[in-house]
């Protein structure tokens, strides 16, 4: 069986940093299997502006940002298979992928990195009531066919969820001619990005009720209307608030699911709150020589902290490659406080911290002139004062590394806590 | 007096701007509520001269792909995104394409191009 160092699954954002880091710290023998029929992932239909402002300082759309790292990755000669289906991995890194060159292959792996990313959760996700007829569609689906496939999905749009994607597509679709009756959101917030909510919607005067959902899809063939109502603190529908959107496209825009189901073949522990793998601080999942990166570890808001997360993940695979990782010695648990949704690492092993951890979390709710808390063995290690903080925008916290040593830390907890005005 | 409610969108902070008509201070307008000097810029642009990048795509022929992403190289006024979309609408773009070709070239007299957002090989 053919033995590569290095077998990255998925193309997109997260898998073409891994691999290029991975390279760039001396690995030779990486292979890249993506399904699609093109690299890039998703950020190939994603034609709107705001990528890269971190990592090239300027803004680049989506084909604009993968572009750069294609030919990168193309100008270092990393092999790459497409139209390729991973179907199995296990926990010794054997790989079983099909495609029509090469049929059915087993291959093996020093190192596997899982870059598979997301999907949008549907319709059942939700149990939304009503009828089930065409013309719902999730909002990365509607922006597939209109910016790849070159269809206009609908001409008068009703649109679930304010997340970024249904957002964007809302400016996209009015943009292209329709008309997009209201962005209707069952939180008190927003769980997209503010500049979205002022570029896409007050920019076209797009209608934001939050605290409202859709109560009853109608239409039998095609989706006729959908009647929308007020939800009280409980999410429970306030009766006398419907309002009836006479539409024949219903967009969703949800959330995402991390896209776990191969990680879960080769037993990688899988996080209840991310949906994603457990990881350490080299994104490696609780199976050794298993690692991950990107959205299939947890959702990123911006692209560009995909890319970070995966360069190191791209350079850590590649310390265990040449069996520079250590097992063991001081491991230090996260744990998310009051406040706090989720942290990613979970785990960290001191030996192999650079001079710094980044620790990424969500916060459960908005705050105003909060701070974070960060304590380790219950001792303040670290505040962090913010003038706002929110579920939508994933916050970021380095650590020096010496201070973990030093107190011999065991479990490090980050809270959110208010500040007295 | 004019008085405008902006929300920034130069950070992901989100500052609710006031910007208000002031003959007398230097630049014409005041601006409250931004916590840095770029708030203060956009505040005064967004209510002087709002201007956006505009995304599109455009009939792409000679390639398995069907649609050409495309985005202006620069932001335009935003009034006149419906009227560009017009012409975007119009366009057919032939592979091979190179990221960054000119698409068209000083769209709507702004001063700006409209470029190719990737390459695209050739069918052939």
């Amino acid at each position: 069986m053919y033995e590569y160092d290095i077998v990255i699954i998925g193309g997109g954002p997260a898998g073409l940093a891994a691999a290029i880091e991975a390279k760039k710290n001396g690995v030779l023998n990486i292979l890249i299997l993506e399904r699609d029929n093109e690299l890039g992932g998703i950020l190939k239909q994603c034609i709107h502006n705001g990528f890269g402002l971190d990592i090239f300082k300027e803004e680049l759309t989506g084909p604009q940002y993968a572009e750069r790292f294609i030919n990168e990755l193309k100008s270092m000669g990393i092999e790459y298979k497409l139209d390729t289906m991973v179907l199995n991995i296990d926990e010794k890194r054997k790989i079983s992928y099909i495609n029509k060159q090469d049929g059915f292959v087993n291959i093996k792996a020093v190192a596997i990195i899982l870059a598979m990313g997301c999907r949008e959760r549907p319709r059942g996700a939700i149990s939304i009531p009503g009828t089930r007829p065409s013309g719902i569609f999730t909002a990365g689906t509607a922006q597939r066919f209109i910016n790849i496939e070159g269809y206009q999905v609908g001409k008068k749009v009703v649109i679930l969820g304010s997340g970024d994607i249904g957002m964007i597509m809302a400016r996209r679709l009015v943009l292209e001619g329709a008309e997009v009756k209201a962005v209707v959101e069952i939180m008190p917030y927003s769980s997209g990005l503010t500049r979205n909510i002022v570029q896409c919607l007050h920019d076209y005067d797009i209608p934001l009720y939050l605290n409202h959902t859709v109560i009853e899809i109608k239409g039998r063939d095609r989706i006729e209307g959908a009647v929308v109502a007020e939800v009280d603190k409980n999410k429970k529908p306030i009766s006398g608030t419907e309002t009836y959107y006479e539409c024949d496209t219903l967009l969703l825009s949800i959330g995402l699911i991390p896209e776990n189901e191969l990680s879960t073949k080769a037993n990688v522990e899988i996080d209840p709150v991310t949906n994603g793998p457990v990881v350490n601080e080299s994104m490696e999942t609780s199976v050794e020589g298993i690692f991950s990166c990107g959205n299939v570890v947890h959702v990123h808001d911006l692209v560009d902290n995909v890319t970070r997360e995966s360069y190191k993940a791209g350079r850590c695979a590649a310390r265990y490659v040449k069996g520079e990782l250590v097992c063991g010695g001081q491991v230090v648990k996260t744990k998310a406080g009051e406040g706090i949704r989720y942290i990613v690492p979970q785990v960290i092993r001191v030996e192999n911290l650079d001079e710094h951890i980044n620790l990424l979390m969500r916060v459960t709710d908005i705050y105003k002139n909060a701070k974070l808390v960060v304590k380790g063995n219950d001792i303040v290690l670290k505040e962090i004062n913010k003038m706002q903080l929110t579920p939508g925008e994933m916050e970021e916290i380095v650590l020096d590394s010496k201070l973990l040593k030093e107190n011999n830390i065991r479990e490090l907890t980050v809270s959110v806590e208010r500040q007295v005005e | 007096m004019d008085v405008y409610e902006k929300i920034c969108i130069v950070c992901p902070r989100g500052c609710r701007l006031t910007i208000k008509k002031d003959e007398k201070s230097p630049r014409g307008y005041t601006v409250e509520g931004n916590t840095c000097k770029r708030g203060e810029d956009y505040g005064i642009k967004e209510v002087t001269n709002p201007t956006r990048v505009l995304t599109s795509t455009v009939v792409l022929k000679n390639s398995s792909l069907k649609r050409l992403p495309v985005v202006t190289k620069g932001d335009i006024p935003k009034e006149k995104m419906f009227e560009a979309m017009k012409v975007i609408n119009k366009v057919v773009a032939y592979a091979p394409i190179n990221g960054g070709d000119i698409i068209i070239e000083n769209l709507l007299d702004t001063g700006v191009n409209l470029i190719a957002g990737r390459s695209i090989l050739s069918q052939n």
